[in-house]
């Protein structure tokens, strides 16, 4: 439904995205995630034709954004990060407008507003001034504005900032009951976000695309070892060699004992689940197991081990060239 | 049509902000003190004139008060046009919204004629306000309304080419105030372009004069179409929205 191919965009030397390439199955929901800066709202703006790309393409729904502008704007709904809206039109009025510049016929509109306002949980404000409303609200008029004419692609930078902790798990719910009928692509720095609402996931960082894929087989491929620490109230020595010991367990890690109970951290292959092992080898010795606790690879984790190793990297080959300054303090 | 849809939503952000309000009443005010003054002094030529039947004779409704009136309507115009167009782009880059607005299945063509068709509305609304004064006049005594007619012809087509100056303007910059100074200086400029074409002589002379906005609208005052003035003033608002819909084109191949 989206495909990005080879995507850059310069602002005179300095390159905002570089050679971006990815795409997003129909139906999918996909979390465009990065740090500050990082490109996403350039890409972002080059999907909804807003901007063009300096070179690459682009294709929304099998139409090029570029070569086929008018087709593509026809079927996507955006929300530009800042929600920028008609601050001196009431919430229905402007939703009108956007409807009927949308192509929704007259006897549709009075409907569909009254639809997105009750989906994007605001027919509260229906007939209040954008400007009067509070930027939760806000931020909501402009997810109903890209819902209104129910377009097969939308784009969404940014879509729960600003809302308070409650409105944020009725706009996720929301847009994780889009998936299925409608692709969507949404940016954000929140991590937890992506987990619990998108299937998929592309990383960008300082304009170039880390990783991507669908989550679960993106931990897998980062972390290829499953880790698992055990708590084991027995004499520490031998647990710990009955431990190496078990099938699947490639290593055994000690990190020290507590009033008489050793702590352990094992790693196993990822396909082989090595839990039931250990609560019959406890069993069977009689050494009471006080913990059994598998330690994910959390999203965080994935994200600072993409990004900070790709910066490490950098930073190693800078530190490889021979410096003959030391610091003298002053 | 979806320039249809921009137009309600541009006349509703008019009225909805104070802006129209205010430039339809000031521009009222201002337009009746000017027609009071020149109503004023036409009753006193009348009456100088009633003893000097010589002096009657060049004393006519068209050329005592319509005339002097529909210069001074178009002086106010000069002032108020920038205001009223100002905003049309402008206003929409500063605050974001035409990233939205570009982002929507509309050409650039029909966004322009939209905002385009929305300022002549509020400005034709400015114009029928003043139609109150010939009705005075008609009241009074008669009125040729031919002239009259031919004369908001001139006065609409004079405003048609500010506004699609203003628009044009506003599609350069994200300031509203700085829109409004560059239309208005530029208004001007074109306004004083012909006092030159004496000093110049010659060609450069005759092209000075022809560049002027304000000698053009004088013979639709006096009650003559004529043809040159009709394309000078449709060639004007064709080049402005021209070069508009390539400022609004050029995000697209500017880095």
């Amino acid at each position: 439904m989206i495909e990005v191919d080879r995507l850059t965009k310069r602002y005179g030397p300095v390159s905002a995205i570089q050679d971006v390439s990815f795409s997003v199955e129909k139906g999918q929901v996909v979390g465009f995630l990065g740090p500050n800066g990082a490109g996403k709202t350039t890409t972002m703006r080059i999907l909804s034709c807003f901007m063009p790309a300096s070179s690459g393409t682009a294709r929304v729904a099998g139409y090029d954004v570029f070569e086929q502008s008018l087709e593509v704007r026809r079927r996507i709904g955006y929300l530009p990060e800042n929600v920028p809206l008609y601050t001196d039109m009431t919430v229905a009025a402007y939703l009108d407008f956007v409807a009927d510049v949308k192509g929704v016929g007259r006897s549709d509109r009075r409907r569909r507003v009254g639809e997105v306002l009750e989906r994007c949980q605001i027919p509260d404000v229906r007939e209040r001034l954008i400007g009067r409303l509070s930027k939760g609200y806000r931020q909501r008029v402009g997810l109903a504005q890209a819902l209104i004419a129910d377009p097969e692609v939308l784009i969404l930078d940014e879509p729960t900032i600003g809302l308070d902790p409650k409105q944020i798990v009725g706009i996720r719910q929301l847009i994780k009951s889009l998936a299925g009928a409608h692709t969507v692509i949404l940016s954000t720095h929140i991590l937890p976000e992506v987990s619990m609402v998108c299937e998929g996931v592309v990383i960008i960082n300082r304009g170039r695309i880390v990783a991507s894929g669908p989550l679960d087989r993106l931990m897998q491929e980062l972390s290829p070892v499953a880790r698992i620490q055990v708590q084991i109230d027995g004499p520490a020595e031998l647990v710990g060699q009955s431990l190496r010991a078990l099938p699947g367990v490639e290593r055994v890690e000690a990190r020290g004992a507590v009033d008489g109970a050793a702590t352990f951290i094992l790693e196993s292959g990822r396909g082989r689940d090595v839990r039931r092992d250990i609560s019959q080898l406890t069993a069977q010795q009689r050494w009471p197991l006080l913990e059994l606790r598998p330690l994910g690879l959390s999203l965080e984790d994935l994200f600072i081990r993409v990004v900070a190793g790709e910066e490490h990297e950098e930073a190693m080959a800078e530190n490889a060239a021979p410096t003959s300054t030391e610091e003298v303090p002053s | 049509m979806r320039a249809w849809a921009i137009y309600k939503k541009e006349l509703k952000l008019y009225f909805s902000s104070p802006i129209a309000y205010a430039v339809l009443a000031i521009f009222a005010l201002i337009a009746g003190w000017f027609f009071y003054n020149v109503f004023a002094f036409y009753v006193l030529a009348s009456m100088q004139a009633a003893m000097n039947p010589m002096m009657a004779r060049d004393l006519t409704i068209v050329d005592g008060v319509l005339r002097p009136l529909f210069q001074n309507i178009s002086v106010i115009m000069l002032l108020m046009m920038p205001i009223l167009t100002m905003r049309l782009f402008a206003e929409e880059k500063k605050s974001g919204t035409i990233e939205l607005l570009l982002t929507y299945p509309v050409r650039d063509g029909e966004v322009l004629l939209g905002k385009y068709l929305a300022a002549l509305t509020v400005f034709a609304a400015m114009l029928v306000l003043t139609l109150a004064y010939p009705l005075i006049v008609a009241w009074v005594t008669r009125v040729e309304w031919g002239p009259l007619a031919t004369g908001y012809l001139g006065l609409f087509l004079q405003g048609a080419a500010f506004i699609a100056i203003g628009i044009l303007i506003s599609s350069l910059t994200e300031n509203q105030i700085v829109a409004a100074v560059a239309t208005f200086g530029t208004l001007l400029i074109f306004w004083v372009i012909a006092w030159a074409s004496d000093s110049a002589g010659g060609v450069l002379g005759r092209v000075l004069s022809h560049l002027s906005l304000t000698e053009h609208a004088d013979s639709f005052a006096k009650g003559v179409i004529e043809t040159k003035d009709l394309i000078y003033y449709v060639n004007l608002i064709i080049l402005a929205l021209f070069l508009t819909l390539r400022s609004l084109d050029s995000k697209r191949w500017r880095g």
